[in-house]
């Protein structure tokens, strides 16, 4: 992990809905780590990351990708990102080959480079006996592999997931690691909210812990347990610990 | 208070959130744009009983049932109605088959499934019918003013109808599903219903152009020689005429007709109705089409961001079986039109001043179908945002997709009636530009991200658009009309009317365009 460079820095960042969703958030990713977010239902972590996908509009505070700042040159940041929600977006008439095709397109990756990552994406992800059918045939988690794909073919400097597990079954699920780890073995970085707290555990570099829009903990596995005062307790307890804590302070605050 | 799980339960529920889906249409935007959405459908409201004074309002009175030209006209015009109601019912039908929403939660509860699409028949036919009523609210109450409460004996004819059509449809999509299977039934029965509603009134005009070299379908209900083969007065034939003229033996025979079909549709194919449903479900996880060749290797093209936009777009427009039905009834629609081309080729600007607002009317219609599709039918816009296209480049490739689908179908025609008359050909090419421009702005601004697998809510989402493009390309369509035919200043200034008429639908659908977040 280098320090030296920053993947993702959030400063301020702001949204509120009916009631604020993200408040006053500072974060930073440096370039090749694997920081999660984690959070209980509501904290803010998917409109987080939707405000730096462009998916949002923040209200306040700015957004730096790789030093380009994502408000005002959407476009240069995009190039450089890849999104992946929950709910795997392709299209259902397209083949997993026709989709990947589209995205080079869309990311404007010449076919000489695009093909070979497509074949490469289809055989590592375990679609190959799939890659010509239209994807309204697959199965949730075969749809899950192929937007993966999708947002691994044009070759991103910054991967944000959102719960990118959901729906994968756990030889899928190592799958994906695998891919995820290699992808930072190659100097990428990622950024990534689930409810697994064992993905968290074994995968994450650093985690943030994020409550009411806030960012009540960051840092190593240790440091959390250390913030929480847990010792050696698992992160399950250090979680709920932390956010306990979080929700008094937030009480406190207000 | 019903019991849960009972049929009343089931119907309560539904119209809960049928009144919600109305509500979300109504009230999106400021109170000010709903304030002039009110405004808007009063006016729409006294235009069209003016049209329909207009129009019809020397019939009411004159109208007889022992007149058989009265009671040809009258059939023909409830035939072609039915006809369309049918197409609604089947593709309705074919909806509730497909669209999955709350279906999985329904049939995985302990509630016989019956009792849910029994309900769900009968909203069928509730829709259908509230859409037909309010098309011939303003003609029956206007037809009641001059000639007599006799008149309102329409309503009563219109909810048999709608009762029958519904019963029929469901009917025969079951019919189509056992036949020939749930996989080809979703594509055939699209395509049916397309043809059931274009039938009878192209086979209508294309007689008319036979019989008397113009478009017009009342012209052969009129002629002398449908009159002589007609049956008398007393067949049972007329029985929609006299209903609607208000004989009242008539009319209960129709409506217990109606009521007895509906019934015996929901008794007999309600309870399997759970079973096709399963069925259907089953095409999506089967896969809809094999893979050609799972081993065939990548083809690859390298592509602009617009390039691959377009090109996504028409691949998905080519394989929407919505859209190939509608299309095909667009096409279907265009049949007299090209067949008057060819048989009067050569007479001039006449034919041209006739054909030149259909097309124009088709093209709107058309553009506005296809915009859906690319812009408020998005199946991944989240993709589409988080790629590195602006959106203003976005936009703009999947309206040019809509516009070279068009010029498929609109460029020969425009070719041919160029040849006929040069300034015809330019009216036609500008109309069909303004108009497939107008409804994709109109799509645009009334998007709602729904996914094309999202059938049910695209419909519901997009009525209001739909109705404002469909007006705005009906008064482009008449002015097109206008400039065709205008041989004099006089009638260029007569066009410039409903020009103004079309820019202020237009400019009325962008004001009250629901508010955009982000």
């Amino acid at each position: 992990m280098s320090d030296s460079v920053t993947a993702l820095a959030l400063r301020g960042l702001s949204k509120a809905f009916t009631r604020p969703a993200v408040d006053k958030l500072d974060l930073t990713v440096c370039a090749g780590e694997f920081y999660i977010l984690l959070g209980p239902n509501g904290a803010g972590k998917t409109t987080t990351l939707k405000m730096v996908t462009g998916l949002l509009r923040p209200d306040a505070g700015s957004i730096h990708v790789f030093g380009v700042d994502a408000l005002a040159d959407p476009v240069g940041a995009k190039r450089i990102m890849a999104w992946l929600g929950d709910e795997p977006m392709i299209y259902d008439k397209l083949s997993p080959l026709e989709y990947l095709d589209f995205i080079a397109g869309l990311w404007e990756v010449p076919s000489s480079v695009a093909v070979p990552r497509a074949v490469e994406l289809i055989e590592l992800l375990g679609l190959q006996g799939h890659a010509n059918a239209r994807c309204e045939g697959l199965s949730k988690g075969m749809r899950q592999k192929v937007a993966l794909a999708g947002a691994l073919v044009h070759e991103p400097r910054l991967i944000i997931l959102d719960e990118p597990f959901t729906g994968l079954d756990a030889g899928s699920a190592r799958l994906v690691k695998d891919v995820l780890r290699a992808r930072l073995r190659d100097g990428c970085s990622v950024i990534m909210t689930t409810h697994i707290l064992d993905v968290a555990e074994r995968m994450a570099d650093r985690i943030g812990v994020i409550a009411q829009g806030r960012l009540i903990a960051e840092g190593t596995l240790n440091q959390l347990r250390a913030q929480a005062g847990q010792g050696d307790g698992s992160l399950e307890d250090t979680f709920l610990t932390l956010v306990a804590q979080g929700a008094l302070e937030g009480e406190g605050a207000g | 208070m019903s019991t849960p799980g009972s049929t009343p339960w089931f119907a309560r529920h539904e119209v809960r959130l049928a009144w919600r889906d109305f509500r979300l249409l109504v009230g999106q935007g400021p109170s000010r744009s709903r304030r002039g959405l009110v405004v808007g459908v009063i006016a729409l409201g006294l235009f069209l009983h003016w049209l329909a004074d207009k129009m019809f309002g020397e019939v009411g009175a004159a109208a007889s049932l022992a007149d058989r030209p009265t009671l040809i006209v009258m059939t023909g015009i409830l035939i072609m109605g039915w006809m369309l109601m049918l197409s609604q019912a089947m593709e309705a039908v074919t909806r509730a088959f497909y669209t999955r929403a709350d279906l999985e939660l329904l049939l995985s509860s302990p509630v016989p499934a019956w009792r849910i699409f029994a309900v769900r028949i009968v909203a069928m036919a509730i829709q259908i019918g509230a859409m037909s009523m309010l098309l011939a609210f303003p003609f029956l109450n206007v037809l009641a003013w001059s000639g007599g409460p006799r008149w309102l004996g329409g309503y009563g004819v219109l909810l048999a109808a709608v009762m029958l059509a519904v019963a029929v449809a469901v009917a025969l999509t079951v019919a189509l599903f056992s036949i020939i299977g749930p996989r080809r039934t979703r594509v055939v029965a699209q395509i049916v219903a397309a043809v059931l509603g274009a039938v009878f009134i192209v086979a209508l005009q294309i007689a008319a152009v036979a019989t008397y070299g113009t478009i017009s379908s009342t012209l052969v209900l009129q002629s002398s020689a449908l009159e002589k083969v007609a049956p008398g007065t007393d067949s049972l034939i007329w029985l929609g005429a006299r209903g609607v003229l208000g004989e009242i033996p008539a009319l209960l025979t129709l409506l217990a007709l109606g009521a007895v079909a509906l019934a015996l549709a929901i008794a007999v194919f309600a309870p399997r109705f759970g079973d096709f449903a399963i069925a259907a479900a089953s095409v999506g996880h089967a896969g809809g089409h094999a893979a050609r060749d799972p081993e065939a290797p990548p083809r690859f093209v390298n592509r602009s961001p617009r390039q691959a936009l377009q090109r996504k777009e028409w691949t998905l427009l080519r394989r929407d079986p919505w859209l190939a039905s509608q299309t095909l009834m667009q096409v279907l629609y265009l049949l007299p039109a090209a067949f008057l081309l060819w048989k009067h080729f050569g007479q001039g600007v006449d034919i041209a001043a006739l054909l030149v607002p259909v097309l124009i009317a088709a093209a709107g219609q058309l553009a506005g179908g296809l915009a859906w599709i690319a812009i408020g039918g998005e199946d991944a816009p989240e993709l589409i945002t988080s790629a590195p296209v602006p959106p203003a480049r976005v936009l703009r490739a999947k309206t040019e997709a809509v516009m070279s689908a068009l010029a498929v179908i609109f460029i020969p025609f425009i070719a041919v009636i160029s040849m006929v008359s040069a300034r015809a050909g330019l009216v036609a090419l500008i109309g069909i530009v303004v108009v497939a421009t107008t409804s994709t702005a109109i799509q645009f601004w009334f998007r709602a991200q729904a996914g094309l697998s999202r059938l049910r809510r695209r419909q519901t989402s997009s009525r209001l658009a739909s109705v404002t493009e469909a007006m705005a390309a009906i008064s482009f369509a008449a002015a097109a009309g206008f400039y065709t035919a205008a041989h004099t200043r006089a009638g260029v200034i007569l066009g410039v009317v409903p020009t103004v008429i079309g820019i202020l639908i237009v400019f009325g659908a962008w004001m009250i365009r629901p508010s955009r977040q982000a």
